[in-house]
């Protein structure tokens, strides 16, 4: 399983599984790409993002809103990870495939990741981490 | 789940006793009905929660229609003491200034129902963009959208798009003090730029309205309301800019002060210091910015519903803010004196008398706006003086998620919400089924039991109720 979503009130909540922390954090990120749409998301569009944290939690927090923020300022939505690799000093570097949002049918909107009820953990199986979204 | 011993004050308010490090009590506003949900999940520990912050004052509130939320809980009041109190993004919320819009007409039920009710919904979801990246067509400079961030409604008003008394009639006048672009970073700023003059996703909407039942006739006259006529709801926030501002706060507060062991959530920095004013500042001027934005869909609802009504006539009635920290003179211990409120899915309810009220409202309170979920009654409440006295001035803010997205997208199909709404006679018009399904009636609290409960409790007194006959969502 790359990731599953769980019950919450307001917003919504989900865990993605990896078996490193980079796959565990890419499939985070389709996860986010399902709230908003359930389309079939092409790769047209290539860029790469480098992104920076200060503990795992927080580059995870950045990494994400990275796609909120392509998403506002070039509507682009997120298809394929590619070459997802995670240094020692909390460097997130990644190719991102994907396309114009405004050619797919889209549910909802994501106001912002937060911090809520939010882990990274690693396990016999590899990693886990979980993350509510404000919507 | 919640098993402590709650305090009964009455029938529809309820205090947790202060305990460990609460420095003040935690006061519910609900009745036994509500609380049961309450109970459900973690709104009671986000009350509490909050309660430990420093410079907290004589409550942790929770207004009727409280869930969990982040930080806050959703439907959470507190003030704060300028002096060693704090301000943080997580009793304000991400969407900051998420607010609504009360639009009167001229207009009967019959005038819209003979020019084609159908018709004219698609026509304003033509003319107003809403939906996942779907911003306006208007290309902002960067001076002019510092000038939005610093003047809000009143930008728009001086650009072309409304009239003075849209602004009048507005909290703050669409535009609170004290904000400086400066302390907006480019990348909220980016995030902003094309979104201006646009309704979003989510929960936000647009709804056409009809008066249908009042409850003071004296007052619902002197707000311009009467049985049978055709109202306009706008709710919509500060979109990407305000989620960004939002966002990068968080980050700078972790980076200079750390979070509360209790809850990550709740980062802050006192209200005195650098950090807690820029926070202030950029908050300001994102909530300008929401101001802004619900003025150019005010103005582009005018010229759209011009086409079928030549002499229509659309007037303000008030816009209220449902997710901001505010500056304002409260009584503590029996001497009045300026504190910051924060307010987090919750209405300012001012009673008769206050200065910031506009002058024809001054004599009755204001106007508190409450959306109903789509399908749902909404409700025209007026400000209390007891509400100054027992919620720092606050009430409800709607109705309150009882269930999860994910439930409601597994177990109701948005085709059906659309059906079973047309039934009813309301039509909708929205980005997706999907989207509908999340935000179908059956996964809110039932209103009418919010503000039965904000009337009985003073919060916040009946006026008016408006049921819908148009929803457009994005």
């Amino acid at each position: 399983m790359k990731y599953k979503f769980l019950e919450h009130t307001a917003d919504m909540k989900f865990q993605a599984f990896g078996k490193s922390l980079a796959e565990c954090f890419s499939n985070a990120s389709y996860a986010v790409v399902e709230i908003i749409t359930k389309d079939k998301v092409k790769p047209i569009i290539k860029k790469k993002i480098i992104i920076k944290g200060k503990d795992n939690e927080s580059l995870l927090y950045n990494f994400l809103e990275e796609f909120l923020f392509l998403l506002d300022t070039e509507n682009f939505i997120l298809s394929k990870i590619e070459n997802i690799k995670i240094d020692k000093e909390l460097e997130l570097t990644a190719n991102v495939n994907g396309d114009n949002v405004k050619k797919y049918k889209t549910i909802t909107d994501i106001k912002a990741i937060t911090y809520n009820d939010m882990f990274v953990l690693e396990d016999k199986k590899g990693y886990k981490c979980q993350v509510v979204v404000d919507v | 789940m919640f098993n402590m011993e709650l305090k009964k004050i009455s029938e529809v308010e309820w205090e947790i006793p202060k305990e460990g490090k609460m420095n003040v009590p935690g006061r519910i506003f609900a009745s036994e009905r509500l609380l049961i949900d309450m109970k459900k999940d973690d709104t009671f520990k986000q009350i509490m929660n909050v309660a430990k912050l420093p410079g907290i004052l004589k409550a942790s509130i929770a207004c009727p229609d409280a869930h969990m939320g982040y930080g806050f809980c959703i439907g959470g009041v507190a003030a704060f003491d300028t002096l060693n109190g704090i301000i943080s993004p997580g009793g304000v919320g991400f969407d900051i200034n998420c607010s609504v819009r009360l639009l009167k007409t001229n207009l009967t039920f019959s005038d819209i129902e003979k020019a084609g009710k159908k018709e004219i919904l698609h026509s304003l979801f033509r003319s107003i963009p809403s939906g996942v990246g779907r911003g306006s067509e208007l290309k902002l400079t960067k001076k002019e959208l510092d000038d939005v961030l610093r003047d809000g409604a009143q930008w728009a008003v001086c650009a072309g798009y409304g009239m003075k008394d849209d602004y009048i009639y507005t909290e703050e006048e669409g535009k609170i003090k004290g904000a400086n672009p400066l302390d907006v970073s480019q990348r909220a700023k980016s995030r902003g730029m094309p979104q201006l003059g646009s309704l979003g996703a989510g929960n936000h909407f647009l709804e056409l309205q009809v008066v249908d039942e009042i409850y003071d006739s004296k007052i619902a006259k002197i707000f311009g309301l009467t049985k049978g006529q055709v109202c306009i709801m706008v709710h919509c926030g500060s979109r990407g800019l305000g989620h960004q501002v939002a966002s990068d706060y968080i980050r700078l507060m972790e980076e200079k002060y750390s979070w509360p062991e209790y809850d990550r959530e709740l980062v802050n920095a006192p209200i005195k210091s650098e950090l807690g004013k820029k926070y202030f500042s950029a908050m300001a001027c994102a909530a300008n910015f929401a101001f802004a934005n619900k003025q150019m869909i005010t103005h582009w609802i005018r010229e759209d519903l011009k086409h079928y009504f030549p002499n229509i006539k659309i007037e303000v009635v008030y816009d209220v803010c449902h997710n901001i920290a505010k500056f304002e003179k409260h009584l503590i211990d029996g001497s009045e004196r300026e504190v910051l409120v924060m307010r987090k899915g919750a209405t300012r309810s001012f009673g008769p008398g206050r200065i910031e009220l506009p002058e024809k409202y001054r004599e009755v309170g204001q106007p508190v706006i409450i959306p109903g979920s789509m399908g749902t009654a909404s409700y025209v409440l007026s400000g209390t003086k007891k509400a100054e006295e027992i919620s720092f001035a606050s009430t409800a803010h709607g109705a309150g998620r009882v269930s999860s997205r994910t439930s409601a997208r597994n177990n109701i199909r948005g085709e059906d919400v659309k059906l079973s709404l047309e039934k009813k006679g309301i039509d909708v018009l929205a980005g997706s089924f999907k989207g509908l399904s999340e935000e179908a009636p059956e996964v809110y609290k039932d209103i009418d039991e919010v503000v039965r409960v904000s009337h009985e409790a003073g919060i916040g007194n009946l006026v008016a109720k408006l049921k819908p006959i148009a929803v457009m969502k994005g």
